[in-house]
Formats: structure tokens, C-alpha cells, sequence
């Protein structure tokens, strides 16, 4: 994410001698929408943490399942916070597929992320996407690209998928939630995911690759699964609660392997009551 | 999001297939699924996908058995894996193994050399398939991702054009001067507020460097505080500062000079905003000339010489001042007589003569106010100095004025007050002078008064005197002592005169002398005559009770304004029933001027009091101008010689001819009258047998006793 100093009028820097966190979680996920400096990284942490691929590829399931859920739920508007690059299974494909009169505006701070985006969606009136740092919610809220495609009469799904564990405490995770629940209808939803473990369960070798990440692209901020539920504070979570990544509502006992007791991530939906 | 292509063939019906076979290839088709996943992610359920790739696996089926045998399918089903987004490096590697170790076992297949080779032919027509979708959607993806880059860039590059063209625009436009400079003060850029403000255009003010702009009038601050700027010692300062234009003029502005520092946070340029506030200075400088002088005579007014003079004491740099305070006298009339347009232009020529005849260094002339002007003398030797330019002024005003057909002769009375600056204040100066202009007016006017501080100090005494009578009053500071009445032919005391004293808890001691005037003057003579005139009558009801018939009267002084009092009877009949005092045992002493001067009305008092048994006695007989005639008719006892007749009978040895004369004739003249005769002032054994011998009732002085107490008073009655 980019400095909140700068005035929203004056553009970002496009540096791409720079990895960024959108293109290299496309690299994860089998995408081509990256470039050397981005998979050099992607590598470099695969190496290391093999299990980095399963995590990005499980809160991308997640995501896939939180918004099926809230659809269940009759849910037909979507703001997808932090949307990264567009790759397979965007939340638009997900809600069209069910009704193709759902709504969702996506927000990124990445400019190349942005551009892609609406370069692809060119055409699809449904579909708004914002270059703004997420971090503002007012800003966000604000925007024309929200205001003129949600209806705040009418509950609305918020996805911050693997989206706060780049935010450190000191710029107040819980608080910028709280500025987005704050604006939403009753009967709202929220999804989180997000990286993080309990105590004891680190593991040592992986610290050089952590170290490349928080150098290279950005600081992670793994939190244990009581400060997430934290998150859902003014939310009432939805069965199972918050919990570890693959146990949120699998589609299948196949998917839930001997590891996802102690998986790195966690997942949560929750109704804003 | 990939791009959809679909190349698609429509799968097989299932029902064309063997249900045995059927359970093979959904056997395959999970090991499959088991095999792939993971290796990229995926949009579909774990169902979904191994539904997808049985799907596929039937496909392969067919192809096996197809007649005749193609290997597009194949080609087929490796297009459909990157479809669906299987895109993992090990997922090709993983499916063509997979399909050689287990297809034809899990289908029931004879695995005999022709199917081997059909399989060998799809495995390789897949894995050509999926390279080239694979290839084309990197491909594509690829492109994708580099033109988002290139719109960004160019959505970044607008914004920044835009943004660009606004500060461009900003700074053109301002309305504010702007000017850049780098840090060795060469001038790179200014706008055209600049340029207009100071009628240089950008070429010339690029030949300039900062330094140039110096102005004679700049303040010392303006270049100190731009040294540490350039030095990157501080970031930015204001101040005020006047700009040499390129006609000449001047131009008065405020400056905020900022340093702006490159990314090292080495000082680059400095960006100076310059506004142009001459008129706002002019207009101050017009209105602080009129704040500080008088719109009629165009001197300075109370204002500025208040601020002058408050300046001579701050700075202390002359060791004297004087000041000339001066009136017109008798302007009132004029403007009240001739007008006020005539007195204004009096005034003016009185100023121009002022302003003319004391100009010069160190020397101010202000006017105060109405007529009132004032002359400030800086660094003056002595006191004479100042009595010079007094003089100066009284002669300058000396000749006529003459306005709309009158010749106005005018003359002034001026306070002089001069002296060295240690020791006193502005203030003091001020109030000096203000109290001297009044002495020169009670002196006579049309002429200066020079300050005096013992003259002061008497005023200031009697201002403090006059001010706290009335409390003194009331906290009985007064005390009444007596002066025997001494009857000459056997020595007895037949009254005594009560004399009212001041026990002044600064001054001491006060004799009537220092206060009975004021007392007159303010009007507190009634209130205090009443009080001595109670006090005595409850005296000598003491005293008459103590000794009856041979306790004395008493004499109290009436002063004049208790005369023309009309309480007066009343209260007199009053004390006497308050102290149960025969009116006899009381005498009211009066002036020859308070009795002789008086209308009716008092001399009806006189009569009344007189009627009521009270004497009435005239002090200091002899020294006013009494009518003889008049005496015969008026309501009097008591004649009391003067005491300054008694200085020619003072003498053991020889008398004074003519005051024995004298004496006689007023002994003798009261006795035809029938009026007792009481001698004043009596001092030596020789002057109290000569009037005794003359026929002197009543004697009264130090040869007798001086005034004292009432218990002293007992003592003497007792011998």
C-alpha cells in the first residue's frame, strides 16, 4: 500500500523494479500477469515456504466460498476490498453466475492492478472498480464509483480478503473496519481472511522468506485467530466463526487435510446486525 | 478473467458408454483431480473439478476407440486444462504420467500395442495442446499486464500534467508576486504579479540576483534572517520590506522568503511570495499622521506630545526638559462674542505665531485643546531658557490679530515648569505645569508663572486640609480651649473666649488661623461653628453648675456665613435648651464687616438672639470700617478693642500718645453707647493698668492667661 500522505489527485509511482503484492499472489496462483522482479520473489518464498502456494489458494477458496454463502444468503451487492489482479474466479463471475444483475465495485491501491481491471471489465455496467487506498474508508464510501453503483437501503457484502495482514496495528485495523461497518445497512456481511497462527506454531525456517517478503513487497502481520475475531467486533460471525482457513464451510471432507488444524490463515463471515 | 475461448467440442453423450467403463473413468478422473489440484488455483469445487475431469477422461475414452483414430481430442482436452485455469507448473507433467501408468487399467483396457501407441499419440497431442494454450494464455496475459502498466503510466502522466498545469497555472495567475531563486540568490522565475509589482520583466529580474534588492530602509533582520535561510539554518521568515521599483517609486511589501530543500535535504531554491501592501501603507502612515495632530492648526496634538515626552524620559539622552503650558485669556469671550469660526482662526494664527517663534531642535508645539498649547523644550541649560522662550511667546503674541475685519488683541498666561529629567516623570512634569499656568492666571494673567515647589507644597497643604475637614469633624479632632475674660478692676474672670483648635493627626497642632478660612470657603465653617458653639454652651453649664453665679460666660466667634445662616437663631435656642444654659452666660463675637456689611435679615438674627438674652459683641473694634452712626441702633453689648491699639500702651516706661487717644476715645465712645469695652490682646502689667485707667471694662491676653484647657480654666475659678 502507498503512503496516505499523498493527495488523492497526484498519481503513484508505477514502479516496476518493485514487486507488488498483486502480482505476486497472481504468480501464486498460477497467473502470468507478473514480471521477473515479482516471480523472483514469489520464488524465492516458495522455496522456502512451499506452503505459501496452499495459503494463497485457500483464501482464494474462500473467498469463492464466502461469497457463495452470502449470495445463499440473498446478498446481491459486493465491495471487494484490496481485489489485487484480476485472475479466474472474481467475485463478479461468482455473483453473475448466480444472478447477473449482482453488483460489485472492487478498490486497489495498485494503479497497473486498477488498470488491468478495467481493462477487462470495459463494458460490464455492473461492475465499478476504484484505484483508492482501502485504508480510508470515507474516501472509499464516498466515491462515486461506490455511491453510484451500491444501494446502502440494501445490505451489502464486504470482502477483505487477505487484505489486513498488510495493515500494522499502528495504522488500526479494527478501527478501519469499524469505519466501514459504521456506513453499512443492517444485514450486511463481512468476510475476512487472513495470515496468522497461534503460539508454538511458527516455523523457524521460514524466516528467511518472511524477511524477503516484508523487504521486498510488504510487512506481514500475522495475528493469532482472537485478534481477527476481534475484527468482527458490531458483526455476529456466522457457524463456524472465525476459524483456521480450509475449516470455514468446505465443500468437501476432501479438501480438509490432516494440516488444516494448524493451517496458517484464518477466515470469518459475520452479519452486521 | 482470462479472454473466453472456446474451442470446445461438445462431450460425448455418457450413455454411449459401458457402465463398467463408465466407473473407471470416475475412478481416473478423481485420482486425476487428486493429482492437479493444488499445483494453481482453481475457481471450482473439489465435486467441480473431478466432474470436469471425468468430463475429460470420457473424452479420452472415445478417442481410444474412435475409427478412425485422431488425435485431436487429445489436443483438445490439453486446450481445456488451461481453460480451466489448471495452469500449475507439475499439472502436465502429473496428467500425461498419470495417464500412461493408469488410464487403461482403471478403464479395463487390454493394454496391447495399438492402444498403447493411440494412448502414446493423445498424451502427446495433450501435451501439445496444453502448451500452446498454456503459451498462448501467457502470452496473452502477459500483454494484458504490460498495457495495464502503459495505462497506468498514462493515467499517472495525465494526472501529473494536469496537476502540473494547475501549479503552472497557480503561479502565473497568483495574484501574489512569485519568485524563485536558486541558493546563491540568482533569480530563475517570477510571475507576472512579480513583474508588475516591481516593473521588471522575467529577463530583467533574471539578471538580478537577490542581493540586488537590497534597500536602504531594509531592516537589519530582513539579511541576517536571509543568510540562515540560505544556510539552511530555517526554513522560512517574513518581514517587512520596501522594493525599489524600476521607475523609481517605492514599493512596500510582505515577504515570506521559504527555503525549499532537495531530497537530501540540502538546500535548492528558495521561493520568495511578495505582497504588495504600499497602499495600506501609505494609508497607515496618513492615518497616524492624523491620530497624532490637531486638524485645525495642523500641529501635534496631546497624542504625539504625550508620546514625545514619554520619549524624552525613556531615552534619558538630555539631562533637562522645560515645559511652557499656555492659555489664551479670555478666549472664551471671543468665541462666545465673535463666533467660533473667528476663535478657530484665532487659534491658527495663535499656532502659526507659537510654531514660528519656537521652532528649532528639541523644541515642540502642541496643541492640547481648546485653547490650550503646550511647549516642549528637549536639552534645556537652566530654567531661564525656558523663561526666554516664554517671554519670546508673550512678545510674538504682543501685536493685533486681525480676522474678518476685527483686530483681536490677544495675550496668554503660560506655566513654566523646567528641571532635570532625574527624579521626575512625565506625569509629574505634566501636572506642574498644569497647576503653574493656573498660579500665572491668578496672578493676573497675560503673563508666565514660573513653578514653585514650596508654593506648591502650601496648596497642596491647604487642598489637604480643605479635603479632610469634614472627616476631621467627624472624628473629633477638634478641641475647643478658652482665653479668660479678665474684668480690670478686681482681676476676675467674668468669661472666657472659646478658641477651636485642630488636632491634625499629620500637621500637629492647628491654630484657627490655618483653617477657619478654608472652612469659610467650603461652607464647613456652619457645621463647625455649630459644633465650637455646642461645645462651649455644655462647657459653661459645667461651669455654672461648679461655681453659680461667679462661673464665667463664654464668647464664641461667629463668622460670617454662620451670620447669614437662617438656622442660626434656631440652632443657638436650641443648644442653649439642649445644655440648659441661661442665654446670658453666652456672647456671640462678630466682625465689624459681618455686622456692619450685613442686609436685614441678619441684623433681624442679631436682634432675635440679642432679644433672647444673648450678647453680642464686636470683635476686633477698630479695624474695619465701622459706621458710628449705624452702631447706636444695632443689637450690641460688647465693643472689642483690637489688639493693634495696644502696642503704643505696651511700654513700662513711656506711652504712645496717640494710641492711648485712640483707646480713650473708643472706651469713651462705648460708654455713651452703653457698651462694655473689652481690650484685646493685653501683654504687660503696664498696658493693663494704662486701660485700666482709661476705663477699660474687660482685658484679654497672655498678661492675663493664654488659652487653655477647661480644667485649667476650673483651676483659675477656684483661686
Amino acid at each position: 500500500m502507498d503512503s496516505v500522505e499523498r493527495p488523492n489527485w497526484a498519481p503513484g509511482d508505477i514502479d516496476l523494479a518493485r514487486p507488488s503484492i498483486a502480482r505476486v499472489y497472481d504468480y501464486w496462483l498460477g497467473g502470468a500477469h507478473n514480471f521477473a522482479v515479482d516471480r523472483a520473489v514469489a520464488d524465492k518464498v516458495l522455496a522456502d515456504v512451499p506452503i505459501i502456494k496452499a495459503i494463497v489458494l485457500n483464501h482464494r477458496a474462500f473467498l469463492r466460498r464466502a461469497v457463495r454463502f452470502m449470495l445463499s444468503r440473498g446478498i446481491r451487492q459486493f465491495l471487494d476490498l484490496g481485489s489485487g489482479i484480476p485472475t479466474v474466479g472474481n467475485v463478479h463471475e461468482i455473483a453473475q453466475a448466480a444472478d447477473p444483475s449482482a453488483r460489485v465495485v472492487y478498490v486497489d491501491v495498485d494503479a497497473v492492478a486498477v488498470a488491468h481491471s478495467r481493462a477487462i471489465l470495459t463494458g460490464n455496467e455492473l461492475v465499478n472498480v476504484l484505484q483508492t487506498d482501502v485504508r480510508d474508508a470515507k474516501q472509499v464510501l464516498a466515491s462515486p464509483e461506490v455511491q453510484d453503483l451500491l444501494d446502502f437501503d440494501e445490505p451489502i457484502g464486504v470482502l477483505m480478503i487477505a487484505l489486513l495482514h498488510f495493515v500494522p496495528d499502528a495504522e488500526d485495523p479494527r478501527g478501519i473496519v469499524a469505519d466501514y461497518r459504521e456506513a453499512l445497512p443492517d444485514g450486511s456481511y463481512l468476510a475476512i481472511s487472513h495470515a496468522g497462527f497461534e503460539e508454538g506454531e511458527w516455523d523457524p525456517a521460514w524466516d528467511d522468506a518472511r524477511g524477503v517478503y516484508n523487504r521486498g513487497v510488504s510487512e506481514m502481520c500475522f495475528r493469532p485467530k482472537r485478534e481477527v475475531e476481534a475484527m468482527f467486533d458490531g458483526f455476529e460471525l456466522v457457524e463456524p466463526g472465525v476459524a483456521r482457513l480450509p475449516l470455514w464451510r468446505p465443500e468437501s471432507p476432501d479438501d480438509v487435510d490432516e494440516g488444516a488444524a494448524h493451517f496458517i490463515s484464518f477466515g470469518g463471515v459475520g452479519r452486521k446486525a | 478473467m482470462t479472454e473466453q475461448v472456446d474451442h470446445r467440442v461438445a462431450a460425448p453423450g455418457r450413455s454411449n458408454l459401458d457402465p463398467a467403463v463408465l466407473a473407471g473413468a470416475e475412478s481416473f478422473a478423481r485420482t486425476w483431480a487428486t493429482a492437479v489440484i493444488g499445483s494453481s488455483y482453481v475457481p471450482m469445487t473439489r465435486a467441480e473439478v473431478a466432474e470436469h475431469l471425468q468430463a475429460l477422461t470420457e473424452v479420452l475414452v472415445h478417442a481410444l476407440h474412435a475409427s478412425p483414430f485422431r488425435t485431436a481430442p487429445g489436443y483438445e482436452i490439453g486446450a481445456r486444462l488451461v481453460e480451466a485455469h489448471f495452469t500449475g507448473t507439475d499439472t502436465l507433467g502429473r496428467t500425461v504420467q498419470l495417464l500412461g501408468d493408469d488410464l487403461l487399467g482403471e478403464l479395463g483396457i487390454q493394454p496391447d500395442e495399438l492402444m498403447r501407441s493411440r494412448l502414446a499419440a493423445l498424451q502427446g497431442a495433450l501435451a501439445a495442446g496444453y502448451a500452446r494454450a498454456l503459451r498462448e494464455r501467457t502470452l496473452a496475459e502477459q500483454e494484458a499486464i504490460r498495457a495495464a502498466v502503459l495505462d497506468a503510466r498514462d493515467q499517472a502522466e495525465a494526472a501529473l500534467r494536469a496537476s502540473e498545469a494547475r501549479f503552472r497555472a497557480m503561479f502565473t495567475e497568483a495574484a501574489i508576486g512569485i519568485g524563485i531563486a536558486d541558493i546563491e540568490g540568482r533569480i530563475l522565475d517570477v510571475n507576472q504579479s512579480l513583474q508588475d509589482m516591481l516593473g521588471f520583466s522575467v529577463e530583467e529580474m533574471r539578471q538580478y540576483n537577490i542581493r540586488d534588492l537590497m534597500h536602504p530602509e531594509d531592516g537589519g533582520s530582513v539579511w541576517r534572517l536571509y543568510d540562515q535561510l540560505t544556510a539552511g539554518e530555517c526554513d522560512h521568515y517574513r518581514a517587512e520590506k520596501r522594493f525599489r521599483r524600476a521607475d523609481g517609486e517605492q514599493v512596500w511589501t510582505h515577504l515570506t522568503l521559504s527555503l525549499v530543500r532537495d531530497d537530501h535535504g540540502d538546500p535548492q531554491y528558495q521561493v520568495a511570495m511578495i505582497e504588495d501592501v504600499t497602499d495600506r501603507h501609505l494609508l497607515q502612515n496618513r492615518l497616524r499622521y492624523q491620530a497624532l495632530h490637531d486638524p485645525l492648526t495642523g500641529l501635534p496634538n496631546r497624542a504625539l506630545f504625550l508620546e514625545r515626552l514619554g520619549r524624552v524620559f525613556n531615552n534619558r539622552a538630555r539631562h533637562r526638559a522645560g515645559l511652557c503650558y499656555l492659555d489664551l485669556d479670555g478666549f472664551k469671550v471671543i468665541n462666545d462674542s465673535l463666533g467660533h469660526d473667528i476663535g478657530d482662526q484665532l487659534l491658527v494664527e495663535v499656532g502659526r505665531r507659537l510654531d514660528h517663534s519656537v521652532s528649532g531642535e528639541g523644541k515642540l508645539v502642541a496643541r492640547m485643546g481648546g485653547d490650550e498649547f503646550v511647549i516642549l523644550v528637549e536639552g534645556s541649560k537652566d530654567t531661564q531658557d525656558i523663561v526666554d522662550v516664554a517671554d519670546r511667546v508673550l512678545r510674538e503674541l504682543e501685536s493685533p490679530i486681525r480676522i474678518g475685519g476685527h483686530e483681536l488683541t490677544v495675550s496668554a498666561s503660560i506655566g513654566i515648569v523646567e528641571r532635570a529629567l532625574s527624579g521626575t516623570t512625565a506625569a509629574d512634569l505634566m501636572r506642574d505645569a498644569d497647576i503653574t499656568l493656573y498660579w500665572a492666571k491668578a496672578d493676573g494673567k497675560s503673563r508666565w508663572a514660573l513653578y514653585n515647589p514650596e508654593r506648591n507644597a502650601k496648596e497642596v497643604a491647604r487642598f489637604t486640609l480643605s479635603a479632610t475637614m469634614p472627616a476631621a469633624l467627624e472624628r473629633d479632632e477638634f478641641y475647643v480651649d478658652y482665653q479668660p475674660l479678665v474684668r480690670l478692676e478686681d482681676s476676675t474672670v467674668v468669661g472666657v473666649e472659646a478658641l477651636v483648635r485642630w488636632q491634625h493627626p499629620e500637621f500637629g497642632r492647628l491654630a484657627p488661623d490655618r483653617f477657619i478660612e478654608l472652612a469659610e470657603e467650603t461652607g464647613l465653617i456652619v457645621p463647625l461653628g455649630r459644633w465650637v458653639l455646642r461645645r462651649a454652651c455644655e462647657q459653661a453649664r459645667r461651669w455654672l453648675e461648679e461655681f453659680g453665679d461667679s462661673a464665667p460666660f463664654v464668647s464664641v466667634n461667629l463668622a460670617v456665613r454662620q451670620s447669614r445662616d437662617p438656622e442660626l437663631v434656631r440652632d443657638v435656642k436650641r443648644i442653649l435648651d439642649e445644655c440648659a444654659l441661661p442665654p446670658h452666660h453666652l456672647q456671640l463675637e462678630l466682625t465689624e464687616s459681618a455686622i456692619m456689611g450685613t442686609a436685614d435679615e441678619p441684623l433681624e438674627a442679631l436682634r432675635a438672639l440679642s432679644e433672647m438674652g444673648v450678647r453680642i459683641a464686636i470683635d476686633d473694634f477698630g479695624t474695619g470700617y465701622s459706621n458710628l452712626a449705624y452702631l447706636k441702633h444695632l443689637p450690641v453689648h460688647e465693643l472689642k478693642i483690637a489688639g493693634s491699639f495696644m502696642e503704643g500702651l505696651r511700654a513700662a516706661d513711656e506711652e504712645d500718645a496717640v494710641d492711648v487717644q485712640i483707646v480713650s476715645t473708643l472706651v469713651q465712645l462705648a460708654h455713651a453707647l452703653q457698651l462694655g469695652v473689652t481690650a484685646e490682646g493685653v501683654e504687660t502689667p503696664a498696658q493693663a493698668k494704662r486701660l485700666h485707667r482709661i476705663g477699660c471694662d474687660t482685658g484679654q491676653g497672655w498678661f492675663f492667661a493664654k488659652p487653655m484647657k477647661p480644667a485649667d480654666i476650673d483651676e483659675l475659678l477656684r483661686r
